[in-house]
């Protein structure tokens, strides 16, 4: 375990990713405790202030304290991308093994199905669920999830046939080892770390896809401290003061940045050979 | 490739619509919507609401509704909007069309960046041109559109005043006008694309130039612009084809939110407006015609790709 993380940190993407992601979930854990201000409090004489001073990133169109804002915002966004990607992962690999278990013709029906699923763009496929639904945080976790679920499952099988077909499980059966040895100790071990990878990347897809949606009035509703919906509110005021509109965009990329940044070192940390 | 190849993909791709029928159908079913109070009004009487459900057979058995509409479309029959009263089918193509143009001025606007974006980095691996591209495409792919849209719109339409910041012009009436208007759409639009594209050209051309053929090559003291454009990018691009084909669903739900923001009538906008107003025909027909227009340009791919590459053999 130690081994791979300095694997991991040896790399520059991995160093960077894993810093950024640790402040992000950091963040997001601690919510609004280390806010300098109420995220919600309003001050009218405060109102579009640019960064310094009291407020190190400014005030919006409220007079609420920008920083405190994306500190506690951290809670709803990320956490929900994280909660996503993993119930999105976790249906699509039920999923795709299932359909490599089965195999034959139940796997060709499942995969085709699960293809022409892939036909709707995920947005608009989150769109629908979320209408479905009704607007709000925790329907926009479900369509996210649905989204994401085809993906998920396309990827396990792969990953879960090939493994199934190498030198290592066949060596095992010709040992004599029984399948729950095979199953867990042969074949999870080299099925986890790549969906661990994909899983890593989907998170900043997820960050993306919640801004887009909250962007879109179909995620989280004002006056919560969401970062899409900051943005969203943002721009109507551009005018008045950017930095509204300037600092939950830079946070909603860097933290997209550094969770890709993490896939892309896990994937080097965990597969040494390429 | 064979005919039965090609009939076979034929077959799939009916396969998926049926699906994606059958997914959308059953969404706007269980949709709290009700298209009898939409069309006559909160105060319609219940008789008159119960006379109109009958009339358009909103109280038959689902099938028997999902047949009917099922039937209307492939009679290129796509039922009547309940918002506008319009029919669904002429509106959404025409919406459809504009969408197109941008999806293709965003194609290839995204073909000339990234191709020598990643052609550059593979060819100088290592060294200052490549940690740029790579550093810009991580950047580019953490962008959402409506933050690129958003800032675009800041620092190019209101600061500099160079471009309108929203709206559209048809080509046909102002060509000059209705591209200045296209500008910044269609760079939003390729954004993440050009940053996924030129990072998976790089490292397909990085794989190639260290095979034994290019080896060979540089042995028989061939010139390094023959061995790059004569042996190596023929082979690392034609996986370019498959990749592109594959973004372009994603394409087509950038382009949902880009004419969202710059305010195109295009499809994606008639969808969002649609799902607002929880207008189900419109929603039924457009989520199909999203749908069949990925498979097209997937199966449109993969019969490129077998007439590029003489290797491949699809059976």
């Amino acid at each position: 375990m130690t081994d791979f993380l300095r694997r991991l940190l040896m790399t520059p993407q991995g160093l960077l990713g894993s810093i950024i992601v640790v402040l992000v979930l950091f963040a997001a854990v601690t919510g609004g405790w280390f806010a300098p201000h109420d995220p919600d409090a309003m001050a009218a004489l405060a109102r579009y202030k640019p960064p310094g001073g009291e407020y190190l990133l400014g005030t919006d169109q409220y007079g609420r304290d920008i920083l405190s804002r994306i500190l506690s915002g951290a809670r709803s966004t990320v956490t929900m991308a994280l909660l996503a990607t993993v119930l999105g992962t976790l249906l699509g690999a039920v999923v795709g093994t299932a359909s490599a278990y089965l195999g034959g013709r139940w796997d060709e029906f499942i995969m085709r199905t699960i293809d022409a699923v892939m036909a709707i763009p995920s947005l608009l496929l989150a769109l629908l669920v979320v209408s479905l639904l009704g607007a709000g945080g925790a329907n926009a976790l479900l369509a996210v999830a649905v989204a994401f679920m085809p993906g998920m499952a396309r990827i396990t099988r792969a990953v879960a046939l090939t493994v199934r077909k190498q030198d290592y499980v066949s060596a095992a059966i010709a040992r004599g080892e029984g399948s729950g040895y095979i199953v867990l100790r042969e074949m999870l071990p080299n099925v986890v770390a790549p969906i661990v990878v994909e899983l890593t990347i989907r998170v900043s897809f997820a960050v993306m896809l919640f801004a887009t949606l909250s962007f879109l009035g179909l995620g989280a509703q004002p006056p919560a401290a969401d970062w899409g919906l900051m943005v969203s509110e943002a721009r109507q005021y551009l005018h008045r003061s950017p930095w509204i509109l300037i600092w939950p965009s830079a946070i909603i990329a860097v933290t997209a940045i550094g969770f890709n940044l993490l896939g892309d070192g896990l994937r080097d940390a965990l597969n040494p050979r390429t | 490739m064979s005919a039965s190849y090609i009939l076979k993909r034929v077959a799939l791709i009916f396969y998926t619509l049926l699906v994606v029928s059958l997914l959308v159908f059953g969404i706007t079913q269980v949709l709290p919507a009700d298209a009898a109070v939409m069309m006559l009004g909160e105060n319609a009487t219940a008789d008159a609401l119960e006379a109109l459900r009958n009339s358009m057979g909103l109280n038959d058995p689902v099938w028997l509704q999902y047949l009917r509409w099922i039937g209307g479309v492939l009679q290129g029959d796509f039922g009547t909007s309940l918002r506008t009263g319009q029919q669904v089918g002429p509106a959404l193509f025409s919406a459809l069309g504009t969408s197109l143009m941008l999806a293709v001025f965003s194609l290839a606007f995204m073909l000339v960046l990234a191709l020598p974006a990643g052609i550059l980095a593979a060819i100088r691996r290592g060294k200052l041109t490549d940690l740029l591209v790579s550093f810009l495409s991580y950047i580019g792919v953490a962008l959402p559109e409506f933050v690129t849209a958003t800032l675009a719109v800041l620092f190019i339409a209101d600061w500099w005043g160079i471009l309108p910041p929203a709206g559209y012009v048809p080509l046909s009436q102002d060509l000059a006008g209705g591209l200045r208007h296209l500008v910044l759409p269609v760079a939003v639009v390729s954004i993440i694309m050009i940053a996924h594209v030129s990072r998976m050209v790089r490292s397909e051309l990085v794989d190639v130039l260290h095979t034994d053929y290019i080896r060979a090559a540089h042995l028989k003291g061939l010139s390094r612009s023959r061995i790059l454009f004569r042996h190596g990018l023929r082979n690392a691009l034609l996986p370019t084809i498959t990749i592109v084909a594959l973004d372009v669903g994603y394409l087509l739900g950038g382009v949902i939110v880009v004419e969202e923001i710059f305010s195109i009538p295009g499809i994606g906008r008639a969808l969002m407006a649609a799902i607002q107003a929880r207008d189900l025909p419109v929603i039924q027909a457009g989520v199909l015609i999203m749908a069949a227009t990925y498979c097209i340009v997937n199966f449109a791919a993969d019969l490129m790709y077998a007439w590029l590459d003489k290797r491949i053999q699809y059976d």
